[in-house]
């Protein structure tokens, strides 16, 4: 019966690929952002602000307003420059991909001008000097030079000039981090005994917590410089420059960073700007305060309160992102199952190929392969797009050999009878077999979407703010990852708790004819 | 009750012929040549042991098995095979013939996500494209006609395996084919229980269906059958009403089967 088959098989998959093709055409327009730029659009810079004090990060006071030092700068370097910049959100690890990818023309973020970043991107001229610093435990062990921090676990920023420096005192135990908070949490814990981290981290996390210190002299020297692509934008690259130099001169970038306490010696040696401007410093002070006002249960409340709306946009992406997805996996899945069992040879062993894989490799990397690597080849998908392409084919290989083992467990009398009855094998597939087959595996699909919820949170790393990139953003500003992690917690349980209710009355439906059996 | 005969001349016509029908699975040959002509209104009983191939030629007369050689023809539609792939066209084919052929099986294979009138109600509605109260009201009374007409709205696995094989053979009916197959259609079932469903055939056959049946029920084969046909070792050794065969077989084999069955 194989034979035939075969041909009807064909034209069941074609009919798929179909349904495939429109789905991934809706999606596509409504995929949010588009990223065409024409030429009244404004410059598109990008920033991780979701916990990047004190250079671009959400007021504490208020999530929904930006600030920052960099992003003053930039609001500035756009009024010198005359043209309007519009902000793009990413993960700290996908800015520079996403600068090559051309998602956005520039980045600043704290990058620091070396010969290692500058293979990779072109560096406007710095904007910013400043150093690193020593930040110990008031009641720990005082540290105050390089040297002092042999034989001790020091905690910094991956990829940072100060890990750099750590790495040629072997002695020192190194712990690097992705995330500021987390290294200072670390050591308020006592996880670590020190921290090396450029001036204004120090400053911002660990001169206003009353459990830290900033010890020391300053050591070395970093520059901040604005990322462009390399060989990309060197008009635009000009005109920054050009920006830069006049905002040092006329003294503005002198009272941005003044009003956010950051104004160097380094600083003024590189601007020759050796003036001291009587300007509070009020950006750094409203930091403050707003640190302080975190104590109290009332402020506290009232601020998770505040999260609500946040995390309702968060939770609605991650619940758009997983139902498509999983659209996408279940239709792929069953025609691949479909191939892998009833499927001509060649096609058969594309599908079981296909299974092993994408079932073999991590999703994150075939997540940003889609978003970072396709773009190579000419397929370009927004972030949306991508990220529901790459969970929805992940899934699908699991989908599939849930639905093999599904179709596999109905008795071959079931296709029979129905090709019998003068039905066609797709007829038969349609209204016999695929029917049973689904109603087998529709617990192992309930766990499988649950999964695929919290499996939708590696999407934040192509941009996209869910909930979990949610959760980052907000504990890491408020360093509190208890409340806001049963807020986040809860939020999950609750996008996943109407599917399990749905998958149990399902499965009751589907056990009655088999209860009732004598 | 239909009464064939082939020593009397019989008029009426051939609706199903098989010629030089071959099968081999592997190695081993299971059919080796097996013809056989039915006409309209005739009950054939095939009878044989285990692995005689008979469950198989029941099978390659609707092609759920594929012949590997050899002609079958149902009502006009004729597909021959001579070795090879099996096509398109061929399944086309096939699908044809189906139209003309019904087939109830041993394991009844009703389709357990449906209730019995779904089960009925099915094959018109997907393959005849029927949705209207008419076909509605055709599965009832099909239902009523093999004694299911309370147990409509039921599914499968609550009912008996009686009452799961009338209920196949409604849907079989459900087609409105002029031939019915059965494969071995009671050999799941208790003697009592067995009667229930042997009655149904018997009211078909009294209705002129023209029906074959693979069985180990000799009691029915003789007593309902217009013809037996005795299969072993993938032919046909003999075939005749039950009256000669059954009192006076030519072959030794089949002797040697009656006395152990009978």
């Amino acid at each position: 019966m194989k034979h035939g088959l075969r041909y009807f098989l064909a034209r069941f998959v074609m009919v798929r690929v179909w349904a495939l093709a429109i789905l991934v055409g809706v999606a596509g327009l409504s995929s949010v952002p588009s990223h065409t730029a024409q030429a009244a659009d404004p410059i598109r810079w990008a920033a991780d602000a979701s916990a990047d004090v004190p250079y671009t990060f959400h007021d504490l006071k208020d999530q929904s307003r930006l600030t920052g030092y960099e992003y003053d700068l930039m609001q500035e370097l756009g009024r010198h420059m005359g043209a309007s910049l519009e902000f793009v959100q990413n993960d700290w690890d996908g800015l520079i991909p996403g600068l090559q990818r051309g998602l956005y023309a520039m980045v600043i973020c704290g990058i620091e001008i070396t010969p290692e970043h500058a293979e990779g991107i072109d560096f406007s001229a710095p904007y910013y000097m400043t150093s690193e610093r020593i930040v110990v435990r008031r009641n720990g062990p005082q540290l105050t030079r390089l040297e002092d921090l042999d034989g001790h676990v020091v905690g910094t920023i991956k990829a940072t000039q100060a890990e750099r420096i750590l790495a040629d005192h072997p002695q020192v135990q190194v712990r690097t981090y992705e995330e500021e908070t987390n290294v200072f949490m670390d050591l308020v814990n006592g996880r670590t005994d020190a921290i090396l981290i450029d001036g204004p981290i120090a400053q911002y996390y660990g001169a206003t917590n009353p459990a830290l210190q900033i010890v020391g002299e300053p050591i070395g020297k970093v520059a901040y410089g604005i990322a462009f692509g390399k060989g990309r934008n060197a008009a635009l690259r000009e005109q920054v420059n050009t920006a830069l130099a006049a905002m040092m001169k006329d003294g503005s970038l002198h009272r941005i960073l003044a009003r956010w306490n950051l104004w160097t010696p380094e600083m003024a040696h590189y601007a020759e700007d050796s003036s001291t401007l009587d300007i509070a410093p009020t950006e750094w002070q409203a930091y403050v305060d707003a640190q302080q006002g975190n104590a109290g249960w009332s402020a506290r409340v009232k601020r998770y309160v505040g999260f609500l709306p946040l995390l309702g946009k968060g939770a609605v992406l991650t619940l758009v992102v997983s139902l498509l997805s999983m659209v996408l996996a279940v239709g792929l899945g069953l025609t691949l199952a479909l191939l892998r069992i009833y499927g001509p040879a060649p096609l058969a062993s594309l599908a079981a190929l296909y299974v092993e894989v994408v079932r073999g490799t991590p999703l994150l990397i075939q997540i940003l392969f889609i978003f970072y690597g396709l773009p190579e080849f000419g397929i370009n998908l927004g972030p949306f797009l991508a990220g529901v392409i790459g969970l929805g084919l992940n899934y699908a290989a699991y989908e599939a050999e849930n639905y093999r083992a599904g179709l596999q467990s109905v008795a071959r009398g079931q296709m029979e009878a129905a090709l019998a009855l003068n039905m066609t094998h797709i007829q038969a597939l349609r209204f016999v077999v695929v029917p049973q087959a689904f109603r087998l595996v529709m617990p192992v699909m309930t766990n499988d979407f649950i999964s695929l919820l919290k499996d939708s949170s590696l999407v934040s790393v192509i941009t996209l703010t869910e909930l979990t990139q949610t959760y980052i953003r907000l504990s890491s500003t408020y360093f509190d990852y208890f409340g806001t992690g049963l807020m986040v917690g809860a939020a999950y349980l609750l996008l996943g708790l109407p599917f399990v209710r749905l998958a149990r009355m399902a499965e009751k439906k589907l056990a009655q004819p088999h209860t009732r059996r004598r | 009750m239909h009464t064939g005969s082939a020593f009397s001349v019989n008029e009426d016509p051939i609706v199903l012929s098989a010629q030089n029908v071959h099968k081999s699975f592997g190695e081993g040959d299971i059919l080796s040549g097996v013809s056989l002509e039915v006409r309209k209104g005739e009950l054939i009983s095939i009878i044989g042991p285990s692995g005689c191939g008979k469950s198989t030629f029941l099978r390659c007369l609707n092609f759920l098995e594929i012949p590997d050689h050899g002609t079958v023809t149902a009502m006009g539609v004729t597909i021959a095979r001579q070795g090879g792939a099996w096509r398109r066209a061929d399944e086309a084919m096939a699908h044809k013939l189906r139209t003309h052929v019904g087939m109830v099986f041993q394991s009844f294979n009703l389709f357990p996500h449906l209730t019995v009138l779904e089960n009925v109600l099915l094959a018109p509605r997907v393959v005849k494209r029927e949705t209207g109260t008419e076909e509605r009201d055709e599965a009832m009374s099909l239902l009523e006609k093999v004694g299911l007409g309370r147990v409509a709205q039921r599914y499968p696995l609550s009912l008996s395996g009686g009452q799961q094989q009338r209920a196949a053979i409604a849907r079989a009916l459900a087609m409105r084919p002029e031939i019915m197959l059965y494969d071995e259609p009671t050999s799941a079932l208790d003697p009592l229980v067995a009667e229930e469903v042997l009655g149904v055939m018997r009211t078909l056959d009294n209705e002129g269906m023209t029906q074959i049946v693979v069985t180990h029920d000799m009691r029915f084969a003789e007593v309902a059958s217009d013809i037996i046909v005795y299969m072993d070792g993938g032919h046909i050794i003999e075939a005749g009403p039950p009256e000669t065969l059954c009192v006076n077989p030519v072959d030794e084999r089949t002797r040697r089967f009656l006395r152990t069955v009978l």
